[in-house]
């Protein structure tokens, strides 16, 4: 702990500080959420040659607020089947974790909740907790939508969080260290780990989109095969929750990607001015939350079966090599930065380029197949 | 105090903070929303029909497997976590062992992947 900053007491201070940081976790977690919301719809619009929201206040901006008041305002529905304890409870699993994820995330220098030695061992632990509460919610609500939108989920989201561990492990590899603070500071310079570990980065980002639901991914809310999935007995605030979380749990992993792939709060300037560093991460933060905007509005959803053989085919054997690849170029070169990085950028290559390839192949083998089966429908019927 | 156990005081703070944060909006929306609950609202929704028995019934093996797959994966990722961090100090001795931990793994899924378990349907 610091002794006495700004002249106040330690003791005093440890507790100040911890009501500080509190209450700016909430209004960040608030706040994002806002503005997270307002920029989906604005930007989907454009992308989608529409308007979006512009009646309420200048530019729409105050139309996600008019939309909160009215979500407090709804009237609380729980139906008569629900098994209430676990219905009540679960806004409140998904929503506490998120909080608590904020914790260790490195704002700035000496801008951090707490340093926690084990901190990305934790984000990950808060990340899967998540599928708790979604499944929770999906077995509570009674609803034959809600639990297949719960199953699918707690498959998609237990399946896609190997990948993405895997990928953290390769960063922590690397560097050493699971405290989020040494993970930035190992990277000061322009040279971050995205060049070196880019294959990592590619894997976690896939995860990170199935982790939150987001397209291509969002089949346990598919609104229009399961009508919302696991949220469909859920209105009012108690849905309000759901998706507060949500948006939560999207700046986390986005706020997980700056730092561990793009340099955290390191940037021109910080070195003078400290406060610098806090934007620059609440930039690169933004820059993933848009870029997952941009991913939905570009990609079709995937079916469940392309989406689980792509995770356990695909993206674990080459997360598995990469991880082996990097520890021996680790230990084989005095300075294994280049080597790692052709590794993985060839690892890279080889997915993008090769996965049209394999689907090719299964293209033109569901067709032979199709074919035959069609010709012996017509020697069939021929007279 | 210890800076250690300080540390996960504020992490636990956060958590109460989180579950007492939904409690709060949730009895805010409870003092102002209007309450004027009907048979028809209360009824478990089914695409407007009336529902059919209970949800809690059989659903598709699948999920089960991928559980199962899941945990011995999960396991993995929390022996690789240590692995990582001390990796440089154990050298190539850890490497070697790690490989081997991740070989028997890998063998696993490929037999998993021949018996047709990945696949959905």
């Amino acid at each position: 702990m610091p002794i006495g900053p700004f002249g106040i007491d330690p003791t005093i201070w440890a507790v100040l500080r911890l009501v500080i940081a509190v209450a700016l976790t909430i209004f960040l977690v608030l706040n994002g959420a806002l503005v997270q919301i307002f920029l989906e719809r604005k930007i989907q619009a454009v992308m989608q040659d529409r308007v979006g929201p512009y009646h309420t206040g200048p530019f729409g901006l105050l139309q996600t607020f008019a939309d909160a008041i009215k979500l407090l305002g709804k009237e609380d529905i729980r139906a008569k089947l629900t098994d209430a304890p676990f219905f009540l409870a679960a806004p409140a699993i998904v929503f506490s974790p998120m909080v608590a994820s904020f914790v260790v995330l490195p704002f700035g220098p000496d801008f951090t909740g707490v340093n926690l030695n084990v901190g990305l061992l934790y984000l990950t632990t808060l990340g899967s907790m998540t599928v708790l509460g979604i499944v929770i919610a999906g077995w509570a609500s009674n609803n034959k939508y809600s639990l297949m939108g719960g199953l699918r989920s707690a498959g998609q989201l237990i399946s896609y969080e190997v990948p993405g561990i895997l990928g953290l492990v390769t960063v922590v590899l690397y560097v050493g260290s699971l405290s989020m603070v040494d993970i930035t500071n190992a990277q000061p310079g322009p040279l971050v780990n995205a060049f070196i570990l880019p294959f990592a980065f590619l894997t976690y980002f896939i995860a990170a989109l199935a982790e939150t639901n987001r397209n291509p991914f969002d089949l346990p809310e598919a609104e229009s095969e399961l009508v919302a999935g696991f949220l469909t007995e859920y209105s009012g605030m108690r849905w309000g929750v759901f998706f507060l979380a949500e948006y939560g749990e999207v700046t986390v992993v986005s706020a997980i990607m700056a730092t561990l792939w793009f340099g955290g709060w390191h940037g021109p300037g910080v070195d003078a001015v400290p406060l610098l560093g806090v934007i620059w991460f609440t930039l690169k933060t933004y820059f993933f939350v848009l870029l997952f905007m941009w991913i939905r509005a570009t990609l079709p959803r995937l079916r469940i079966d392309q989406l689980m053989g792509f995770c356990w085919k695909v993206l674990i054997p080459l997360a598995l090599v990469n991880i082996l690849l990097t520890a021996v170029l680790i230990l084989a070169f005095p300075d294994p930065r280049l080597p790692i990085a052709v590794a993985n950028w060839a690892l890279v290559a080889l997915l993008v380029v090769g996965l049209p390839f394999t689907q090719r192949r299964r293209l033109l083998r569901f067709r032979t197949r199709t074919r035959e089966s069609v010709g012996m429908r017509d020697a069939r019927l021929a007279p | 105090m210890p800076d250690y156990n300080l540390s996960y005081f504020y992490v636990f703070v956060f958590f109460a903070v989180g579950a007492l944060f939904v409690t709060v909006l949730l009895g805010i929306s409870k003092l102002i929303a209007p309450r004027k609950p009907s048979l028809e609202k209360s009824r478990t929704y089914e695409s407007g029909e009336e529902p059919v028995g209970q949800a809690w019934g059989r659903y598709p093996s699948h999920f089960y497997i991928f559980a199962l797959l899941f945990v011995v994966f999960d396991v993995e990722v929390i022996f690789l976590f240590p692995w990582a961090v001390l990796f440089r100090s154990l050298g190539w001795n850890g490497l070697i062992e790690m490989t081997v931990f991740i070989a028997i793994l890998v063998v696993g899924l490929y037999y998993a992947w021949r018996k047709q378990v990945l696949r959905w349907y």
